[in-house]
């Protein structure tokens, strides 16, 4: 590759040398570029995306060879398996309101740090480093605190005179403390949102003063439209991030039912009574403890439909801002 | 209190001279004490979960138990224990292959792709570029079963090679993350260094990525944190071979082997968070900035 490219620059722009040569040079060196990035692209993107497709229609233990079931698998995930609905249940909850919520309170919280004068490298800098910590490790320290005996959130609610919850081991409330789980690790919106914030010009919101307008004229007609492509991209950030919600879930879920081995057995996935089984979670169970891989890429393609809707909403908001940039 | 409402110059100085009366003073102090205090409060509830592990973590055994928030004696040694409970620095060492290993190879595949989308001049370039970001945005869940399938007939399921071997050939979210980088250093440097004998190659690699270092570090940054947290694709390809786990997997499973002794859990999430929290401090720069790349400069 570094051979064909020395070789072809070495040859010095001749003035006779023909449009074709170096559009042909040109292709080149794009293709040693972009070589591996092709490959990978086809293997792991590609291949897979298409094969997924094929094996949905099939019934698939990986040992025997794939044996083709038309639309069985599709009918079979919408009449005769109530845990797969249970499933889109509970992602569809965690895409209203955990997007909902982690938007919401990360706008908020960057609406106060941009509004410090003092310490704001420092509030920034704790506000975003939970974000920064393994979902795992996350998981397992809500756990700890959400313990419903000693864990500090209740002992807190104790002191209060409020009778604390069980948390992660009450379906009610799993889903719920997963979202505030969630809300701790958002310092990466809160950041980016913090950016856009700053990014509005101060002499429109001193136009508007002089114009008698409040607070919350000011944040609806000068704030909210300059930031709006950025709270775009956080809405449909928070969207896939839910849709895919899956370490946190199963993690919670075997913590609390007190007996996992996360790798090991299926039994506590979704615990408690199946409020912490995601899509992904359900998908992965029968995928791969299950064996069940027609199925699991049936579920896959229907995830990647609703996954797809979402990121062409980012992508055409993107080609918009890169309008503007480039306008 | 009407005028003092309209004339207030909320957080920002006014340009034009402010009608100042006595109340103005003091209502300015007072907002600064409320934004103060709601942004300490925001940064003590962020921090106080991580405080709470740490505190458990030196704690006796029998104080872990109880419903105490303080340490009454520091047994700092709880974190040697936890060596003696799982082989935890087994599981280090293949954490570090596996974030190590990948982010070395996603720097040599990313950085020629983002240059080329980035720099480069050809047709059917915007297209490649949407289908990196759509990569980007597809879940891993999607792609699973058939790349699992792959593995096994290529019998590297229960090593790390699955994790690690894409990352040197493509990362979607590195290239595009290197790419929004490269689009800020200016052209006329590397056209620069092109008219002084440089070739395409060559321009890259004494102009471009030196001036790209920050851009670069970030990308690393981001690709060394994302393999150390993850937790799917262990999960799937090393999840029946404890001796490959990395420390994701294992703390996972720490709880099911030791059920009580939640000090020396939140010992081994300490040292889990440890590393990121670390590398967080020495670069927080890089990791701001590369933030708000992803976000804002679409």
């Amino acid at each position: 590759m570094t051979a064909t490219l020395e070789r072809a620059s070495a040859a010095r722009p001749a003035p006779n040398q023909g449009r074709a040569a170096r559009r042909r040079r040109n292709f080149l060196t794009v293709l040693g570029f972009m070589s591996p990035a092709i490959i990978g692209f086809a293997v792991f993107f590609g291949y897979p995306l298409i094969a997924t497709i094929y094996f949905s229609f099939t019934s698939y233990d990986l040992i025997n060879a794939p044996e083709w079931l038309g639309f069985g698998n599709y009918i079979r995930m919408f009449t005769s398996e109530p845990l797969v609905l249970t499933a889109m249940y509970n992602t569809a909850w965690l895409v209203v309101v955990l997007t909902t919520c982690r938007v919401l309170f990360a706008l908020g919280v960057a609406m106060v740090i941009s509004r410090l004068k003092s310490g704001v490298g420092l509030v920034r800098t704790l506000c975003y480093l939970p974000s920064l910590a393994p979902p795992v490790a996350a998981t397992i320290t809500f756990a700890f605190l959400f313990n419903p005996e000693f864990g500090p959130v209740n002992k807190f609610l104790r002191f209060l005179g409020i009778d604390g919850g069980l948390w992660f081991s009450d379906p009610d409330m799993a889903k719920p403390a997963l979202t505030i789980l969630a809300l701790w690790g958002s310092g990466e919106l809160m950041i980016i949102l913090l950016a856009a914030l700053l990014d509005v010009p101060q002499e429109q919101y001193e136009a508007a003063e002089i114009d008698g307008a409040g607070p919350v004229r000011k944040f609806l007609h000068i704030t909210l439209p300059t930031i709006a492509p950025v709270l775009m991209f956080s809405i449909v950030n928070s969207v896939i991030f839910a849709l895919q919600f899956f370490t946190q879930a199963v993690v919670a879920g075997s913590v609390a039912s007190g007996s996992a081995e996360v790798a090991g057995n299926a039994k506590d996935i979704g615990f408690p009574q199946n409020s912490t089984l995601t899509f992904p979670v359900w998908l992965y169970v029968q995928g791969f403890r299950y064996f069940n891989m027609g199925y699991a890429a049936a579920m896959a393609v229907l995830l990647f439909i609703v996954s797809f809707i979402f990121t062409a909403l980012l992508v055409r908001q993107m080609r918009r801002a890169s309008h503007v940039e480039e306008g | 209190m009407t005028t003092a409402t309209a004339t207030r110059p909320a957080h920002r100085r006014g340009r034009r001279p402010v009608k100042r009366n006595p109340n103005g003073s003091w209502q300015k102090t007072l907002y600064w004490v409320a934004t103060h205090s709601i942004g300490l409060a925001l940064a003590l509830a962020f921090s106080l979960p991580i405080l709470f592990v740490f505190l458990t973590a030196v704690m006796s055994d029998s104080q872990a138990l109880s419903s105490s928030l303080w340490p009454e004696s520091w047994h700092f040694e709880n974190f040697f224990r936890v060596f003696d409970k799982v082989p935890l620095l087994q599981y280090t060492v293949n954490s570090l292959m596996y974030s190590l290993l990948a982010t070395a190879g996603m720097l040599i595949s990313a950085i020629p792709a983002a240059y080329a989308l980035a720099r480069l001049k050809w047709k059917g370039r915007n297209t490649v570029f949407l289908l990196v970001v759509a990569a980007m945005m597809l879940p891993p869940q999607v792609v699973a079963v058939p790349l699992y399938d792959m593995w096994v007939k290529a019998g590297l399921t229960g090593t790390l090679w699955p994790l690690i071997v894409p990352y040197f050939l493509f990362d979607a979210f590195s290239v595009f993350l290197l790419r929004q980088f490269f689009l800020t250093i200016p052209q006329d440097y590397i056209d620069a260094a092109k008219i002084d004998g440089c070739n395409e190659f060559t321009a890259v690699w004494r102009v471009l990525i030196p001036m790209s270092r920050p851009g670069i570090a970030a990308t690393g940054l981001f690709c060394f944190l994302y393999t150390w947290n993850d937790f799917f694709g262990p999960l799937i390809y090393t999840g029946e071979n404890k001796d490959n786990w990395p420390l994701s997997l294992s703390l996972a499973s720490f709880r099911g082997q030791h059920a009580v002794e939640w000090n020396l859990m939140m010992a081994a999430t300490a040292m889990i968070m440890v590393p990121a929290i670390v590398l967080f401090l020495f670069a927080q720069k890089s990791f701001v900035r590369g933030i708000t790349f992803t976000g804002v400069k679409g």
